[in-house]
């Protein structure tokens, strides 16, 4: 998305558009898939209706937060397995703090969170720098140790905060179709990835995550577009976290746990390269959104809904397979 | 590391540096030393014949689950699916127990072998990131084991008494019993990745994939072979660790990921493949031993202890990478 918007000259719109396709096939590819199983879903379950949606997008919602911290963080080149656990302290932390506030009390402590999770994106920015280890092992420590500081911080699931608040997710302030969940998750993502993507900060990242020598023989600080990844995946992190908050109303220790791999799920269905530079971030969050559908739609089929995980395990490892196959395929032709 | 260094006068701390360097086993052995003279300190008296004994009864799922991912990572792969590998193949001996104990260690060894089969061939032949292969097969034996598991509800998970006491009980309460499973292993590994060709296939696949491919060498069989290894490692760690634990749960075998990859870096094995070697790990899956008995020692909640010890295994590895640098 990005590099189109910044090198686009005046627009030959069909041209335009079509580059453009071709370079995002996630787009076009994932909106079409989701319609396709929306589609499917209502067949299965002709009852479908306003609450069917709710749930769906309220447990899409920190899925797609999750699925966003990491894409930020692979498409700059790395890979961040702290990002469930930071959910859990952002989930806790809001819990415990917003318990007996007020709405305006929990907008400002949500304030405090965020700046936690860049915190913690900056912490674990600076031990890749800093350490010479390999990122898959820092954050897989940080992760470990964030896992002690959630627990540290709230022992047994527990908390709340003003029902407000959580209605910010989950009511339905417009229409019963169209959640509060699904206007939440444009407008938070909106508003941290726009400014990124459109500025140079944006173009640093995918020429990091693209080729890390090149950009940097460019000139391109690619520490900094790094440690600029790690800061908005741990602000994404902490939205995750609070979303759990409102879909849930509690804060629970390990209830982020999940969303590391499940996030990871998300963006290599969605159209991001683990090696760096490519995808965007409406891939990732429509794949989030196909992922929670899963469950439900095994609910209606009358499958174990356990079988989720199986299959979501399965979709990664089809997907990596095809993006290679495709890859090869197009090196020969 | 860093003890020794401040310990030593600036003009020969140079020299230990370069000498620790040639010889880093040395340079673990002394962090080794160092933290059991920290449990020593904060306890005296604990550290005795029956504490040591202890200690490597402890360490051997571990130094087991280390096996496994030193010879992935020295082919510069790594395996994120082998805590799940391990608390299912735990989980299917416990509820296949009544069938008879040899069936069932079968059993949960065979889960190992599919699993690392699958990682495999995901990894060799279709070329998938191993990151992302095991990371899929985790989340695929994980939700199966799930599944299985609400079928199993009815009958009551069993650990046979030979498990028991391969993983708690020690020979003439001396020798634990697990190391006479680890030991052999630990000695064929060091062997083969020394003198043997599959060994320093091992090795040359890691340091450069393309020059092996172009010298003729079938990657994919040693890749395969890798793997294989590991999912069968992780799957016998986890027997271990049930008899270790008399109960076996779905989330048995959770805190060994961290550990698992760790005791590897701290042993000095690049992730990115073809340096290091299983007597690093070794001494690495001793070290978090210690650690772990150290903490337990201080007296801490089971949070603090889980960021003391996440924080200590970044500052060896960071220490580590210092010193190789």
């Amino acid at each position: 998305m990005s590099r189109n918007d910044i090198e686009s000259l005046p627009p030959e719109s069909l041209a335009v558009a079509m580059r453009f396709l071709r370079r995002n096939p996630a787009l076009v590819g994932m909106p079409a898939l989701l319609i396709a199983a929306m589609i499917f879903t209502v067949i299965v379950h002709p009852a479908f209706g306003s609450f069917e949606l709710q749930s769906l997008a309220l447990a899409a919602l920190p899925l797609a937060l999750a699925a966003c911290a990491q894409a930020v963080v692979v498409i700059s080149g790395g890979i961040d397995l702290s990002v469930g656990p930071m959910m859990s302290v952002a989930n806790v932390l809001a819990g415990s703090l917003m318990v007996h506030g007020s709405f305006v009390g929990a907008l400002l402590w949500s304030v405090l969170i965020l700046l936690v999770g860049a915190l913690e994106g900056l912490a674990n920015g600076l031990l890749v720098k800093i350490s010479r280890i390999p990122d898959v092992v820092v954050s897989l420590t940080t992760g470990f140790i964030l896992g002690g500081v959630a627990l540290l911080i709230m022992e047994r699931p527990g908390g709340g905060a003003p029902a407000a608040f959580l209605d910010l997710a989950a009511g339905t302030t417009f229409s019963e179709w169209v959640p509060n969940a699904l206007i939440f998750l444009v407008v938070v993502v909106g508003a941290v990835w726009t400014p990124v993507v459109r500025s140079r900060l944006g173009l640093l990242i995918y020429a990091t995550g693209s080729d890390r020598v090149a950009a940097f023989r460019s000139g391109v600080d690619t520490d900094f577009a790094r440690l600029v990844a790690y800061v908005i995946s741990g602000v994404f992190s902490a939205l995750g976290g609070i979303a759990l908050t409102m879909t849930t109303g509690i804060g629970a220790p390990l209830s982020g746990t999940i969303y590391t791999l499940s996030g990871l799920a998300a963006i290599v269905i969605g159209g991001v390269s683990l090696s760096g530079g490519k995808g965007g971030i409406v891939g990732p969050v429509i794949a989030a959104i196909l992922l929670s559908l899963i469950p439900a739609d095994l609910i209606f089929l009358n499958i174990d809904p356990n079988y989720g995980q199986v299959i979501q395990g399965t979709l990664i490892v089809i997907v990596v397979m095809a993006g290679g196959f495709a890859a090869s395929w197009q090196a020969r032709g | 590391m860093s003890v020794a260094h401040k310990s030593s006068r600036p003009s020969s701390a140079e020299t230990i540096l370069t000498y620790l360097r040639r010889n880093t086993i040395v340079a673990l052995l002394l962090l080794l030393a160092v933290f059991i003279a920290g449990i020593e300190t904060v306890r005296p008296g604990t550290v005795t014949p029956l504490w040591i004994s202890n200690t490597l009864l402890f360490a051997a799922p571990l130094g087991i689950f280390a096996a496994g991912q030193t010879l992935v990572m020295l082919t510069g792969g790594i395996d994120l699916s082998v805590a799940t590998v391990a608390s299912g193949s735990a989980y299917l001996l416990a509820t296949n127990a009544s069938h008879g104990t040899p069936q069932a260690i079968l059993l949960g060894l065979l889960l190992g072998l599919l699993v690392g089969l699958a990682n495999g061939v995901g990894i060799a032949l279709m070329r998938v990131q191993p990151l992302v292969m095991t990371l899929g097969t985790g989340l695929m034996t994980g939700g199966f084991m799930i599944v299985y598991s609400q079928q199993m509800l009815a009958s009551q998970p069993r650990i046979p008494a030979f498990i028991q006491a391969l993983g708690a009980t020690k020979l003439f309460g001396a020798i634990p019993y697990d190391l006479f499973v680890w030991a052999p292993i630990a000695a064929f590994i060091i062997y083969a990745l020394r003198r043997s060709g599959f060994g320093r296939l091992i090795y040359a696949v890691g340091d450069n994939r393309v020059a092996c491919e172009l010298a003729g060498v079938r990657v994919w069989r040693v890749l395969l072979s890798a793997y294989v290894l590991c999912g069968v490692l992780a799957a016998l760690a986890g027997i271990i660790l049930v008899g270790g634990t008399n109960a076996s749960n779905l989330s048995l075998a959770d805190s060994y990921l961290l550990p698992s990859v760790a005791a590897v870096i701290i042993g000095g094995t690049s992730i990115f493949g073809g340096r290091g070697g299983y007597s690093g790990s070794i001494i690495g899956a001793l070290i978090l031993t210690v650690l772990t008995s150290l903490l337990t020692l201080l007296d801490i909640g089971e949070p603090v202890k889980q960021i003391l010890y996440g924080s200590i295994i970044l500052a060896m590895a960071a220490a580590y990478a210092r010193l190789t640098d």
